[in-house]
């Protein structure tokens, strides 16, 4: 059997695939809080939560409804678009003349409240999720096998990825979206409905991490606790890649996903910190973040 | 409705916070007229264009454009009544290139300027439209934050300083550009610290001190009132 650096090679592809899944969830989760901290100045402590509620909703859209997982991918964001745009319009908004520690503890709250009361409902245990029947079995790539779910899973996180990318980068909305985050009053003066895009951001975030939330289902178990889990690492992965980049929560979400894969393969010790401690260096290097701009 | 004027100003007070810092403040502007806002820093003429605009939010007392009200509108809906806004600080967007810059501002209302009509009168623009926007030396932000709002239709443009730290051959410039859009029948609200720039463009002057207007006058007395000037500007 071939090794490198005295790891067998498929030991070595397997947690380089892990650490790319992975570094998918960090990409659309750390993608979704940039653009809302970008636009908002609110670190939405609510995007692991949002993520569960997109688990969830695929769930019981099967489990209720026999809705399947292709109109879940769908449905799910959506409706916790929705419920994040009425969190905005009710709540979230009346919060932005203040300081930023009031969206922080607001979204907190939500977050707790949510968890508990799906706790509550379904447990604390996994429900397992069943991934479609078109994307079961592997595939032979020469070197390794790859569960056909998982490339899935990678091919669809770029595709969102860059997509909204694309949104933000290349659009007349996105425009605004870029401008407003400089000087929303400003560009409001110019008469765009600020408060609108405001509104709406926030809930394409929320669809962001519900989605994220419904590709997850089948490959980790759909419990109440999984986004907390998971959002600690991604706010991590925000900070190293710079609070409000976008391409810099994207690369640096897929990236630091590979590297915890490999630390896992080469000092499994470390391969639970390693995202922090590069964290560390970073903020200590570079406080803006790898991608950030000096305010 | 030819004797009624564009935009009537009556009794603002406004306050930054708790600092009370308009004090009744009386303006009228015509159809198609330059006024210019005299006075030191910190009169207050930065701060009645702002609360024109509605940026400055806590206010009272009577703004109309074209007799309807704007001291009720939300912010977003100021600029779709018809007012382009140039503010001091020119507001051009880092994270945007010249020509999403350019053409970033919706548009209000018809007849207002294509972005080669604006690239012809701006050829500078038009070399560096791919730049990012804060790239541009200060001379052409200020163009492109003119340049912006010409593109939405409105017919009245608050100007806030366009000259500040500008060198002289910028200055004329700019001047010939005002000029070109009172020939089109913009009405323009400028606020100017240099008296011969605003000499050649304004029809009339409005004197600011201590959050008040204290004085107005036509165009062509500037010369004449100069010794009155020196004293309320300290210049």
């Amino acid at each position: 059997m071939s090794t490198i650096f005295g790891i067998p090679t498929p030991a070595l592809y397997g947690q380089i695939l892990i650490g790319l899944i992975n570094g998918s969830f960090y990409a659309m989760l750390s993608l979704g809080l940039a653009v809302i901290f970008g636009l908002l100045r609110v670190i939405n402590f609510a995007h692991g939560a949002q993520y569960m509620l997109g688990a969830f909703a695929a769930y019981l859209l099967l489990n209720w409804l026999g809705i399947n997982y292709w109109l879940a991918l769908v449905l799910a964001p959506l409706a916790v678009g929705v419920i994040a745009v009425i969190i905005e319009r009710t709540m979230l908004s009346r919060l932005y003349g203040v300081d930023h520690l009031y969206g922080l503890l607001l979204t907190f709250g939500l977050a707790l409240i949510l968890e508990g009361a799906f706790r509550y409902w379904f447990g604390a245990a996994g429900q397992p999720y069943a991934a479609p029947s078109q994307l079961t079995g592997a595939v032979n790539l020469g070197f390794m096998f790859m569960p056909v779910y998982r490339g899935w899973v990678v091919v669809a996180s770029l595709v969102v990825c860059i997509g909204t990318w694309l949104l933000i980068e290349k659009t007349r909305l996105g425009a605004y979206l870029r401008a407003a985050t400089e000087n929303a009053t400003l560009v409001q003066a110019f008469g765009v409905n600020v408060p609108l895009l405001l509104t709406l951001t926030y809930g394409l975030g929320a669809a962001l991490a519900a989605f994220a939330g419904v590709l997850a289902a089948p490959i980790y178990q759909v419990s109440p606790l999984m986004g907390s889990n998971l959002i600690i690492i991604v706010f991590a992965v925000v900070v190293v890649g710079g609070m409000g980049s976008i391409l810099g929560a994207i690369v640096t979400g897929y990236v630091l996903g590979v590297l915890e894969g490999l630390t896992k393969v080469f000092y499994p010790e470390a391969s639970s910190i390693v995202i922090f401690v590069i964290m560390a260096i970073v903020l200590l290097v570079r406080p803006a973040g790898l991608f950030g701009r000096e305010e | 409705m030819s004797s009624a004027p564009l935009l009537e100003v009556r009794g603002l007070n406004a306050w930054y916070g708790e600092s009370h810092v308009l004090h009744g403040v009386d303006l009228d502007i015509r159809e198609g007229e330059t006024v210019t806002l005299l006075g030191r820093n910190g009169a207050g003429k930065t701060t009645t264009l702002r609360a024109i605009m509605g940026i400055l939010r806590r206010r009272e007392g009577v703004i109309r454009l074209r007799g309807k009200d704007l001291l009720g509108l939300p912010l977003h809906k100021v600029a779709q009544s018809g007012i382009g806004y140039v503010p001091e600080e020119r507001g051009i967007f880092a994270s945007l290139n010249v020509s999403e810059n350019l053409t970033l501002p919706p548009t209000v209302s018809e007849g207002g300027m294509s972005v080669e009509e604006i690239y012809t009168l701006f050829p500078n623009l038009h070399e560096r439209r791919s730049s990012q926007g804060t790239k541009l030396s200060g001379g052409e932000q200020q163009m492109l934050a003119i340049a912006r709002v010409l593109r939405t239709g409105a017919r009245f443009i608050l100007l806030d300083e366009p000259t500040e730290g500008l060198a002289p051959v910028i200055v004329q410039r700019i001047g010939d550009v005002l000029t070109a859009l009172k020939k089109r029948g913009m009405t323009i609200l400028l606020v100017e610290q240099n008296f011969r720039f605003a000499k050649k463009v304004a029809d009339r002057f409005y004197l600011m001190e201590d959050g008040r207007m204290v004085n107005s006058f036509p165009g062509h007395e500037l010369d004449a009132r100069m010794d009155e000037l020196h004293e309320v500007l300290g210049v």
